[in-house]
Parts: C-alpha cells; structure tokens; sequence
C-alpha cells in the first residue's frame, strides 16, 4: 500500500467511526449553525455594510464549528488507549498525520457545506450562483485549517485544558487563512468572481503548502512517547 | 507530593549523568553578567537622555513623539531578536535534544510578552493624539497584536504541561509554527492599506539625523538590556533544574 493509501486507511477508520456514532459533525453542524444566527443579533438589518459583514460572520460559524471537530480529533483517540495501536501502525508518523488531516479535512468540509446551506437560506445570500468559487476558497481554507488545527490538536491532547488550550494556540496562526479566506469570498459573493482576489487566493495556496509541509516534518516529535 | 513531583521532574529533565557534566554552570555569579547589567543600565540612561532631551523636539508632533524611540526599540526587540531566539532554539532543541535550549526558548519568550506589550501600550499613547485613535488595523499594528497572542500561548502551553521533555517538544513545535507564521500574517494584513509611519525605508526614511541617533542608541539600549535579562533568566532556570537533582539526591538517601 502506498503512502496516500495508508493515510487513507487511517482517515477511513476516523470517517467510518464517525458515520457509525454520527456524535461529531452533527454537533459541529449544530454549533455552526448556533453561531449564524448568534451573530445575526449582532447585525442590524439594513446596515450599509451589511454585504461586507456577511463573510466574516460565515467564517467565524466555520472557525468555531471546526474547532470542536479538531478537539475531538485525537482526544477520541486517548478511549482505550486507541493512540497507542495508531503509534505501533508500522507506517511513517508523516502518514498518521496525513490520515488524520484527511479526517479531519472531510468532517470541517461536511460541517462547512451545510452550515453554508443554512447561511445562505438565513441571509438571503445567493450561494447556488457563486458555488463554484466559493467551493474552491472553501476547500483552500480549510485545508490550511486542519493543517495547522490536526498539529496542535496532537499537541494539545495530552493536556489537561486542552480545549481552551487549542482555541488559544490556533486561532492567532489561523490569522492569514480567516482573513484571506473572508476576503476573497466577499469578491465571490458580491459577484466579481473567484479571481478579483486573486492574491488572497494565492495566499491561501502559499499557506497550505507552507504549513502542510511544517506539520509534516514536525509532527514526528509531536507524538514522540 | 511536592517530592513525587520532583521525583519526576528530575527524571523526565535529563539522565544525571549529563547534569553533572554542566554541575559548574549557572552556579557562580560571573563578572561578565554584572558586567552585562551595568551597561545595560548605563546605556538605558544615555538613551533616555538622548531621547527625552537631547533629541530635538518634533516639529508637528511636539514631545509626544519622544515616545517613538522607546516604541520602535521595543518592537524591534519583540519581532527581532525575542521571536528569533524562540525560534532558533526551538530548531535547536528538536535538534540536540538538550533542555538548556528550551530554557532559552522560554525566557526570550517571556521577555518577547514584555517587550510586545511595551509596544502594544506606548503606540496608542501616541497614536491618539496624532492618528485621532487608538488603535486601527494597520498590518504593522494587528501583526504586533498577533505576535503578542502567540508569544502569549506558547507560555500558555508551557504552563499546561510539566517540567521536561515532553513539554520542551510541543513548545518547540509550536514556537516554530508561529515564527513561520508572523510573516504570512503581516503579509495577510498588509494588502489593506497602511497608515503606519514607515521610519527606516532603504531611502533613509523621514528622519532627522539627531533622532536617527537617539533611536540607534535606544535600539542599542533594549537590545543590552533583553540580552542580561535573557541571561539572567535562563541562570535562574538552570538553578532551579539543578536545585531540582540535588532535591531528588536527597529524597534517594
């Protein structure tokens, strides 16, 4: 089996527990949507910026949302010593991470498309129209998202605050992809398509590579026991 | 209690054999580290004279502006040599595998908080009066404001683990990722538009040549006084971690 194939394997496992308990995106999705209609408070109808505030306030539902499934991630694995058979998988430490990227990639993106949904309905935005670009900064972000949040969620397990302890670690260094994600889907869903923001979208790009590839090689000293 | 935690620390910070080779080090007050915090203190009071009298009084801003030599040498320190040293001995950490480099890590990082918040409160101080606000999302502002939110969770961390090596790998990660990710950041938030005074351009920038050498002198300055303080500090840890053995000793006997 290949290197993709055995991360594969492992992000199966995390996917098929998943669809068995169904205890993790559901909540996700929950919590997302709980934070779409919290910040509707926050919003005046008829605000002249209204249009500028809508990203922002999906993006903060996906941060938030996400951040509960990234806690789960390996904690779920502390149950009856679980990480320790994931340590002894005769695989690369690279491939446990990549495995529970994949995971975690797959629940955020589940969560984001239908926290989107209900975003769209709840703030008249028209998202059907501007899918495309919208999927594709989606799938940027959040691959910068679970990059960066599946390396500190394995730092963090071990840790008795951990929950807070993750928010706090990983939102400052999720500063870039927030915003550039913010930004370049206000471009998307005022209509001026996916490469008016074309530099944010390359900062996206710059920011997954650059992460993905740190977390690889970092990771191994992360789970070191 | 207080013993088992010892107990453990002692065995989780390093075989004995190899604290006893370092037995001698950062035991004896030394002549150079006095030596170090004198000039630190005489350089600071040069500075201070440079900046608040001599330095010629802006012609705009009036005094307030004297507060810039202070702001600039402080975020210097922070983004500078703090953030570097967490980083560099971070690598070096993952690197040796010796904790005296996590100690390092961890005091530049402490002194990196300090020298962040000075910068974080002297630059309202004197935005206020002349931006009309304390704050705005400037990239140079909201990048200082994150590097503080980071320095503040690698302490964070640290906190939340115990004493050794486990604790010394995830901070090392962590501090590597986030000195990654400070430049992404200010990149992020520089493609909106800057108000910031850009002081030192490769032109030379705006600057009289009178404040231009207080602020060399200022710069100089805090960079003496985080390099005894960094000295200090890490001393101290490497008592406390050999305090910690000669505990542990005793408990055995």
């Amino acid at each position: 089996m290949g290197f993709l194939g055995q991360a594969w394997t492992i992000a199966w496992k995390d996917i098929l527990g998943e669809l068995r308990t169904r205890e993790m995106v559901f909540s996700m999705l929950l919590f997302g949507f709980l934070v779409i209609l919290i910040f509707n408070f926050g919003i005046e109808p008829g605000l002249r910026d209204e249009a500028l505030v809508k990203p922002g306030v999906l993006w903060a539902a996906f941060v938030f949302a996400g951040i509960l499934g990234l806690n789960r991630s390996f904690s779920s694995e502390k149950e009856n010593d679980c990480l320790q058979g994931l340590l002894l998988c005769p695989v690369d430490r690279a491939v446990i991470y990549l495995g529970k990227f994949l995971g975690n990639f797959v629940f955020v993106l589940a969560m984001s498309l239908a926290v989107l949904l209900f975003f769209s309905v709840l703030y008249n935005v028209d998202v059907i129209a501007v899918l495309p670009g919208l999927l594709a900064i989606l799938g940027l972000a959040t691959i910068g998202f679970c990059a960066v949040g599946t390396l500190f969620s394995a730092v963090s397990v071990g840790i008795k605050t951990r929950d807070v302890l993750l928010a706090i670690l990983l939102f400052p260094v999720l500063v870039p992809v927030i915003l550039a994600a913010a930004k370049s889907s206000a471009f998307v869903m005022n209509g001026e398509g996916l490469f008016a923001g074309g530099s944010w979208l390359a900062m996206l790009v710059v920011y997954d590579v650059v992460f993905l590839a740190v977390s690889v090689m970092v990771f191994d000293y992360v789970l070191e026991e | 209690m207080a013993e088992e935690q010892t107990l453990k620390r002692t065995f989780a910070e390093a075989p004995p054999a190899v604290i006893e080779q370092r037995g001698g080090r950062g035991g004896d007050r030394s002549l150079w580290v006095d030596a170090l915090g004198a000039g630190s203190i005489l350089a600071i009071l040069f500075a201070l004279y440079l900046a608040l009298i001599w330095a010629p009084t802006e012609a705009v801003m009036g005094d307030i502006q004297r507060l810039f030599y202070f702001h600039v040498a402080a975020a210097w320190l922070a983004l500078g040599p703090s953030f570097g040293v967490v980083a560099a001995c971070s690598v070096l950490y993952l690197w040796k595998k010796d904790l005296r480099y996590d100690r390092i890590a961890s005091a530049s990082a402490e002194l990196g908080v300090m020298f962040t918040t000075i910068t974080l409160v002297t630059g309202p101080i004197w935005a206020r009066p002349i931006w009309g606000a304390y704050w705005t999302w400037d990239p140079r502002l909201t990048t200082t404001l994150v590097l503080w939110f980071i320095f503040v969770a690698y302490l964070m961390l640290r906190s939340a683990v115990d004493a050794g090596h486990k604790r010394a790998r995830l901070s090392a990660v962590f501090g590597i990722v986030g000195w990654i990710d400070v430049p992404i950041v200010f990149m992020s938030i520089r493609w909106w538009r800057t108000i910031h005074p850009t002081v030192i351009a490769s032109e030379g920038g705006g600057l009289a040549p009178d404040m231009r050498l207080a602020l060399f002198v200022a710069i100089g300055a805090f960079t003496l006084l985080y390099a005894y303080l960094l000295v200090v500090r890490v001393r101290q840890e490497d008592l406390a971690t050999r305090l910690d053995r000669v505990r542990h000793q005793l408990y055995l006997r």
